[in-house]
């Protein structure tokens, strides 16, 4: 009586820490497998779509970035980079690029959405890299208060508070902000292009990039309430304009002031 | 009438000045005195119509004030301001363009009136000498020493010399008043939060950083752990603390031999304030690695302990010591080994 009364006590003991560790070894490896989803190939290409983006690469892109996408002097390897990558900087304009300089700007894009998207099936084939963003963390339904502070820890020093764009040294610069696309906003953050530095998922979460981009959108669609922003450059643009303007106005009436009635 | 007078003496032939040319080297061919312009009569003197008109807009200067006084009531109603921040552009634009309306019509106005209807003749008044008559100068002594012979100041010697050390003290409660006015600066300016085994936190989260989370390229915006839970001095303590944390490729670090341990498999961190005047520095780019300051362009190089390349900083910004603590956490070794910041005097 006394034993069967224990084995009851004991059982559902037994029960909870086996759920216990069940939950927390499944809840480890569901981790893991999102980390590795969320860092490597989301979107699967077929073994088609990767050869026709081959064929596009060896048309357009190996001249600089090698035949095998290994990078030469004229360019890096392509290796690792992830369809994200080419997606930001095809899908820009940016590349291919013209000529050399500090910065290859934002220009025309040079190709068809599914010229890009074959390209970067190619280039994602290479090797595990950043893929490109889910849309449900494109779209500006996030926290744009969050987002803002976010923002200004992390992007204002360069693209400025609101985006406006920014020096840099050496003839390099910050990009403007308005207008550009979620995903582009998104794929930059993830891959650094150029000289910009990488904001990996563990330093911004894809939610805390969402709050960006909705930030962004939200500065996009109200003005600003101080008045004229003069570009939103901060105290060279308006101390420009108060040097003409105001100045000029002070000496115009300090002429009239001074001159006679005739 | 004083202005008469005025006019009267400076018409005056063979004017002299009476001051003294002291040092100054005055040429034999010293340009004359060209004297007064011819005076021109003003139309608004020679038409009584031109008088006429010039009242009439002197007269709507004082309407148009009247009207932007108005205006301005008006908009105030008009445009109120409400919870859509973007309401403030508007009431500050209708009411702004009312008030100066308001003020410039009777500005502009008051200084017409002046220049074409009030008397219009040219004044001048002589330069006179700075120095006293010697009658006057005479005169203030003699005051002086009447002074002191009334009041017995040289002769009471006590009197003098006990009001001497009344005036040499006076002021000295005041001095301690002042001195405890603020908080003693004290070595605030030498340390700041960080510690030895203080992990590495997000800003603004404080989520603590893993060396694994830190890839290739990356930038991380550092705040000592603890720094959100602080009651008072958050600022403060943020303002010294900040940290900048960028993983380099290790071939590319060039460590000093007696530092190689204070990075940690090519992640380092450095000081977010600039030895300059204290603006954060920030503008990290990936692959020249230069640090930039948005403030003065004061430029540092991150593969060298963030010695200055470029601009007015004077020093490297100071490296944050770090490892990892047992759970692959960032932590730091220990403070800064010097203070953060600009230059002060003791330093």
């Amino acid at each position: 009586m006394g034993n069967r009364f224990n084995r009851s006590r004991r059982k559902p003991l037994a029960a909870t820490l086996v759920i216990a560790a069940g939950l927390l070894f499944s809840g480890g490896g569901y981790a893991v497998a999102t980390n590795v989803a969320a860092n490597n190939i989301a979107t699967e290409y077929t073994a088609e779509q990767i050869s026709e983006g081959r064929k596009l690469f060896l048309a357009n892109c190996a001249s600089c970035h090698g035949l095998n996408a290994e990078g030469t002097a004229a360019g890096p390897s392509m290796i690792g980079v992830g369809a994200a990558s080419v997606d930001f900087q095809v899908g820009t304009g940016r590349m291919p690029g013209q000529g050399s300089g500090p910065q290859l700007p934002k220009k025309k894009v040079q190709f068809t959405d599914e010229q890009i998207s074959l390209m970067a099936a190619y280039v994602a084939s290479l090797a595990p890299g950043p893929a490109i963003p889910d849309q449900k963390y494109l779209e500006a339904t996030g926290d744009a208060t969050h987002g803002g502070e976010l923002f200004r820890i992390n992007c204002a020093m360069c693209h400025n508070a609101v985006g406006a764009a920014g020096a840099l040294t050496e003839g390099k610069y910050a990009p403007n902000l308005d207008g550009v696309e979620a995903k582009h906003v998104y794929e930059a953050m993830l891959i650094g292009p150029q000289n910009m530095p990488v904001f990996n998922d563990a330093n911004i979460t894809p939610q805390d990039k969402q709050d960006i981009i909705t930030y962004l959108a939200y500065i996009e669609d109200n003005p600003s309430a101080g008045g004229f922003e003069l570009g939103s450059l901060g105290p060279v643009a308006e101390g420009l304009f108060i040097w003409i303007f105001g100045l000029g106005l002070i000496i115009a009436i300090t002429v009239w002031l001074g001159a006679k009635s005739n | 009438m004083a202005g008469k007078d005025l006019e009267k003496g400076s018409e005056a032939e063979g004017f002299e000045h009476e001051f003294e040319s002291g040092l100054a080297v005055v040429p034999p061919d010293k340009i004359k005195d060209p004297g007064l312009e011819p005076h021109r009569v003003r139309m608004t003197d020679k038409s009584p119509k031109k008088a006429k008109n010039a009242e009439v807009q002197v007269a709507a200067l004082f309407m148009v004030s009247v009207v932007g006084s108005f205006f301005a009531l008006w908009a105030y109603v008009a445009f109120p301001i409400t919870e859509d921040l973007t309401t403030v552009r508007a009431n500050n634009l209708f009411l702004g363009l009312g008030m100066t309306l308001s003020l410039l019509g009777i500005g502009i106005g008051a200084v017409h009136w002046a220049k074409t209807l009030m008397p219009d003749f040219e004044v001048t008044e002589a330069r006179h000498q700075t120095r006293g008559s010697e009658e006057v100068r005479a005169r203030a002594v003699e005051i002086v020493k009447l002074a002191d012979s009334e009041s017995g100041f040289s002769r009471r010697k006590l009197i003098r010399r006990t009001l001497y050390g009344a005036l040499a003290l006076f002021p000295l409660p005041a001095l301690i008043v002042f001195g405890d006015l603020g908080p003693q600066v004290g070595n605030s300016l030498r340390h700041t939060m960080w510690k030895a085994g203080t992990r590495l936190t997000k800003d603004p989260t404080g989520i603590p950083i893993k060396a694994s989370d830190v890839t290739l390229g990356s930038v991380f915006h550092v705040i000592p752990e603890g720094l959100t839970d602080l009651k008072e001095h958050k600022l403060e303590e943020k303002a010294k603390a900040a940290v900048l944390l960028v993983r380099l490729n290790q071939l590319d670090l060039k460590e000093d031999p007696d530092k190689t341990g204070w990075s940690y498999d090519g992640i380092v961190a450095y000081s977010k304030i600039c030895t300059h005047v204290g603006c954060p520095v920030a503008l990290y780019e990936q692959h020249t690695h230069h640090l930039l300051c948005p403030c003065h362009q004061s430029t540092f190089d991150v593969t060298e302990h963030c010695k200055v390349v470029f601009g007015p900083a004077a020093r490297p910004l100071p490296q944050l010591p770090i490892t990892v603590d047992a759970e692959g956490y960032l932590i730091a070794q220990s403070d800064f080994l010097e203070p953060v910041g600009p230059s002060f005097w003791e330093r």
